[in-house]
């Protein structure tokens, strides 16, 4: 009875969010929106992705990996030397980034997620410093001075990316496999004893956060002519975590909040560059002594309003403040 | 009860953490059907011993064997699997689930619908899903769980938690279940309840327990057989009235509380 009522609320929050597509793309395409605006939507889409992959992996899983952009940067990477050095098609190039990135995601989960919390952290740490390390000296993709990427994300592009990275996990998590996933954080010796592959589930995890992640790298590389090994740096992997963390560990629709909600503060916040970080900090600070579960706990915005399912209300959320 | 052959057969089990024997040389068999108890004072490797069981550690000696098959080096989620399935001391439950899911984490494995079928919402996820979801609102019956099926598990009290922790380690489906002190924390009411539900759940499941208590009523109240470890090592074993006449255990363990 429980699927039937969600399964309404589900579909009442893919039409919303059509609507909220189809009013942006017309304000998109008739020049309402300027090219600031338009931007800063790119950016709370891209964002979503980066959250909610890695709320799969810390929120529902359990295992704290901090090395988010390194994923970030393969999917970045390999999809700009798709489009530009082998001149394939967008679409091939977001899915080859997808890929490349989970396929570096299960060659790092694998040995790394034996270890637990502070190390698991410090190895996933490790990994992003590496993954941008070697982008630092690969001439192939420009080094330093990084690569030109053509301008090929587009409004649809990052909807349809967006649309699709939430609802695989989120049909992935209200399933016995996110169960499974779910059972892994909380009790990970309980979750063993009752039959779990325990390893499996949190490389499956990893893998899929990892692809996601690597959706959005090939999405942000293509949004802003140039990528540069900086631009993935361990700062950028804090970034994503704390869009989970604030938008509260467990929950699918905080993480998209939060995205939502910092991007937008972020970029309104660049017009005061000198205080920019410092009240970006404050904003932080001040949630986590008010708020220290996040935004939303472990809830989600559907056990607020009955039927209003996650999508809905984000797209609400953005719709508001953005346009 | 000698005549057939032994579910579970322990021969000369031990483990070393470094220098430290924690258990050594012990010889257990359990046939189908029984109701075992292991006791021991505390620290006497009790649990130690139902880890070895489940491979959460790994024997340094010695084999273990479920129906004449070796289980030795096999992961714990692969030993559940086989049909050995445990309770923990401190309760072990997935205290942010709700009481229903926790029963369903323990189907996990019978499940048939894969990740994709789940991803893309195939009719294979919705079958198996409303499958898991009947089966498991039918063991919350049998456990008198149903009406707490939506609260999350760490808001039961502590008695149903209990209950709840043994319903989700039987509905893995277990040949041999392990309940490592079903009964501590519980009052004398709570106690005799959890007497009654062992001995059904026996019946009604076919099972073989082994059971390790310091509620000493229940455990001579309700097992035909038990053994005593004490020091990692096995000192007695026998029926509750040999056992309870024993000096080696009076000497180590039971001394005032049963004479």
């Amino acid at each position: 009875m429980t699927t039937l009522k969600n399964s309404k609320g589900f579909w009442l929050s893919i039409v919303l969010a059509l609507i909220f597509f189809g009013i942006m793309q017309f304000s998109i395409s008739s020049g309402m929106l300027n090219p600031f605006y338009i931007n800063t939507l790119m950016f709370i889409g891209i964002n979503i992705m980066l959250a909610t992959s890695l709320h799969l992996i810390i929120g529902i899983t359990g295992q704290f990996s901090i090395g988010h952009a390194g994923f970030l940067a393969v999917g970045a990477y390999a999809s700009a030397v798709m489009t530009m050095k082998l001149e394939l098609p967008f679409i091939i190039a977001i899915l080859a980034g997808g890929i490349i990135a989970a396929a570096a995601g299960m060659v790092i989960g694998i040995p790394s997620l034996r270890l637990k919390g502070d190390y698991l952290a410090i190895a996933t740490l490790g990994f992003g410093e590496i993954v941008r390390i070697v982008l630092l000296n690969i001439e192939y993709v420009g080094g330093a001075s990084g690569m030109q990427v053509s301008h090929l994300t587009t409004w649809p592009w990052v909807f349809a990316c967006v649309m699709i990275t939430v609802i695989v996990i989120r049909n992935f998590t209200n399933s016995t496999h996110g169960r499974a996933c779910i059972s892994v954080r909380e009790d990970e010796t309980a979750a063993d004893a009752m039959g779990i592959n325990t390893t499996y589930y949190k490389v499956a995890a990893f893998v899929i956060g990892a692809f996601f992640a690597g959706v959005a790298g090939s999405l942000y590389a293509h949004n802003f002519y140039i990528i540069q090994p900086s631009n993935f740096g361990f700062l950028k992997s804090f970034d994503i975590l704390i869009f989970v963390v604030l938008g509260g560990l467990g929950s699918l629709s905080g993480s998209v909040l939060a995205a939502i909600l910092l991007t937008i503060v972020t970029t309104f916040l660049q017009d005061y560059p000198e205080t920019r970080m410092i009240i970006y900090s404050l904003v932080l600070i001040l949630m986590m002594i008010f708020r220290p579960q996040g935004l939303m706990g472990t809830r989600e915005i559907s056990t607020l309003f009955t039927h209003k399912k996650t999508k809905g209300g984000k797209k609400d959320g953005s719709h508001n403040t953005v346009a | 009860m000698e005549a057939t052959i032994p579910l579970l057969k322990v021969d000369s089990v031990g483990i070393r953490f470094g220098g430290l024997k924690a258990v050594s040389d012990v010889n257990v068999e359990l046939f189908p059907g029984e109701l075992v108890g292991l006791i021991g004072p505390n620290g006497a490797g009790k649990t130690t011993f139902f880890n070895l069981l489940t491979g959460v550690y790994v024997p340094t000696e010695g084999t273990i064997a479920l129906n004449g098959e070796n289980l030795k080096k096999q992961p714990p989620y692969k030993i559940t699997r086989k049909g050995i399935s445990r309770t923990f001391q401190n309760i072990r439950l997935f205290s942010e689930l709700s009481v229903i899911d926790n029963v369903k984490v323990a189907y996990h494995s019978l499940a048939k619908h894969a990740i994709v079928s789940s991803i893309f919402r195939l009719s294979g996820h919705f079958s198996g899903e409303k499958d898991m979801d009947e089966k498991a609102l039918e063991f919350l019956r049998i456990f008198n769980l149903d009406h707490f099926k939506d609260e999350k598990a760490k808001n039961l009290p502590y008695g149903q938690q209990r209950r709840l922790e043994i319903a989700r380690a039987l509905a893995a489906n277990p040949k041999l279940l392990l309940l490592d002190e079903p009964a501590a924390g519980m009052n004398p009411h709570e106690t005799k309840e959890l007497m009654n539900l062992i001995a059904f759940i026996r019946k009604e499941f076919n099972l073989t327990v082994l059971l390790i208590e310091h509620d000493m009523s229940l455990v001579m109240g309700v097992c035909e057989r038990i053994y005593v470890l004490d020091h990692g090592q096995l000192i007695a074993h026998g029926k509750p009235g040999e056992i309870r006449n024993d000096p080696k255990v009076i000497e180590a363990y039971l001394g005032e509380e049963v004479l």
